[in-house]
């Protein structure tokens, strides 16, 4: 008898405390595509100054990330590197219907550590090198551009046998970064640093645009972290961040 | 599906072919290093032991980015390949076997090694009383006493290769016919959502490790049935 009064009193006790102290904040993973890696460390730091709510980012491929997502990956939040796994996701019930957006839309760069290498398309029409890094274009958007944009030219057939595929955008930046090969396609938004090398940035009438979308999954729809996370993507804060990194917002080219 | 199959067949050939390369390389420098091993008192020895055993402990990403700065045209493994016009190791054949090469040693090297000094000093010392050369004595003594080592090496540094991928992933480029071998190749598969051939590839994987194991214990038993 006693003990119960006791357990009451305690129950009691432990409520008023729970709703007298603020709200602790939530947490929330989040699928990043890697080539969104410097812009999304960057939000979720602002995210965390701003709410208090804090978003740990996972970073590889989209396909892998949408393969790990089906099988039940515990992330609440995807930030895709094109527009078709986020509405996939959504499709296969796996997502919140009309949760996805485009937050940025990426620009595809030729790149070389080597100065005066890349002189726009002429050079991979001269073809004077042995190996031309892209990303797995299967798997990567980035990679299915680079593909793209080689068909557009006519030179895709040619330059076959001098390609290499990295995993992800990543690993075809340290290919050409490690001298391995002479130049890639790669993100603009790797190449935000000082600039190095020579660059061509691949005009957008020769592959159609990465639109890269977010999307909230269902298992995130009552995270306040989650949902805030997407909210706060769209903030104007979020996007002179994603500017900044070397993206195009939507709806601007 | 035709298309798979020759994708398949391709993967599953250069596997093979770079397993095969990479025992056949090993057996011919590991035995020596491993005879050495198993009979010098000298103090550094562990050293040596201890530096081949690293990859068993290290994440193959740990070899793989040593590997492609040093296989690349900054490092050494890029003036080998100037020398028959390459620029660099990296995404090709030869890079996978250096690279195959030094990640499976300590499997192919320890039995070999753990063999030769089971037998011990007296059948050798034995063999030199009845006047046979040293290298006689090797190779009528103690190469046919250590014939288990020899294929508990050879049987575990071809499963090993086969299952690499984290080296090849971060050296090879995924270049059909060249580098992309069978892990790679699922790996592929399953970024591009295409399970079914994922399951095929890895299905055939699981056989394949399962009839190694099977046939490691065969030759365990029957090497133990030989012994005295």
């Amino acid at each position: 008898m006693r003990l119960a009064r006791t357990i009451q009193l305690a129950a009691a006790i432990a409520a008023w405390v729970l709703t007298t102290t603020s709200v602790p904040a939530a947490q929330t993973n989040v699928a990043v595509a890697a080539n969104f890696t410097a812009a999304a460390k960057e939000i979720a730091a602002a995210f965390r100054a701003k709410t208090g709510h804090e978003a740990v980012l996972s970073f590889g491929s989209s396909g892998q990330f949408y393969s790990q997502i089906t099988q039940g990956a515990p992330f609440q939040v995807l930030l895709s590197a094109d527009d078709a796994r986020p509405k996939k996701l959504v499709d296969d019930g796996l997502a919140v219907p009309g949760s996805n957006f485009t937050y940025a839309v990426g620009k595809l760069v030729l790149w070389s550590k080597t100065p005066n290498l890349v002189k726009g398309e002429a050079t991979l029409k001269a073809a004077s090198f042995a190996k031309l890094s892209i990303i797995n274009p299967v798997a990567a958007p980035y990679g299915a551009a680079a593909v793209e944009t080689m068909k557009s030219l006519k030179v895709y057939d040619m330059l076959k046998p001098k390609l290499v595929e990295g995993a992800t955008v990543i690993q075809a930046y340290q290919f050409v970064e490690t001298g391995n090969a002479e130049l890639g396609f790669v993100a603009l938004s790797q190449l935000t640093g000082p600039a190095t090398g020579s660059r061509w940035l691949v005009p957008q009438e020769l592959y159609s645009p990465i639109r890269q979308d977010a999307v909230l999954l269902k298992s995130g729809a009552s995270n306040e972290a989650a949902t805030g996370f997407i909210a706060f993507l769209k903030s104007p804060e979020a996007r002179v961040i994603i500017e900044k990194y070397g993206y195009v917002l939507d709806g601007q080219s | 599906m035709d298309g798979l199959a020759d994708d398949i067949w391709q993967s599953v050939r250069l596997t093979v072919e770079l397993a095969a390369v990479t025992t056949v390389i090993l057996l011919l420098v590991g035995t020596p290093l491993a005879w050495w091993l198993a009979r010098s008192k000298a103090w550094w020895t562990e050293a040596i032991a201890a530096v081949i055993a690293l990859p068993l402990v290290l994440p193959p990403t740990v070899l793989g980015f040593y590997l492609l700065v040093t296989l690349g045209p900054n490092g050494p493994g890029g003036w080998i390949a100037g020398l028959w016009g390459g620029r660099t190791l990296a995404f090709t054949f030869e890079g996978l076997v250096v690279g195959s090469v030094l990640y499976s040693m300590p499997f192919v090297v320890q039995p070999i090694r753990n063999a030769f000094a089971a037998i011990g000093d007296r059948p050798l010392e034995v063999a030199a009383t009845l006047r046979a050369s040293p290298r006689r004595t090797f190779w009528t003594v103690a190469v046919p006493l250590a014939r288990p080592g020899f294929l508990t090496g050879a049987v575990l540094g071809f499963a090993h290769t086969v299952g690499e991928f984290g080296l090849v992933l971060m050296i090879g480029g995924n270049i059909p016919g060249q580098t992309k071998v069978l892990s790679v190749a699922i790996f592929d598969y399953v970024e591009a959502s295409r399970w079914r051939e994922a399951n095929i590839l890895a299905g055939g994987m699981v056989i394949f490790a399962f009839a190694v194991i099977l046939a490691m214990t065969l030759i365990d038993k029957r090497s133990a049935a030989v012994r005295p």
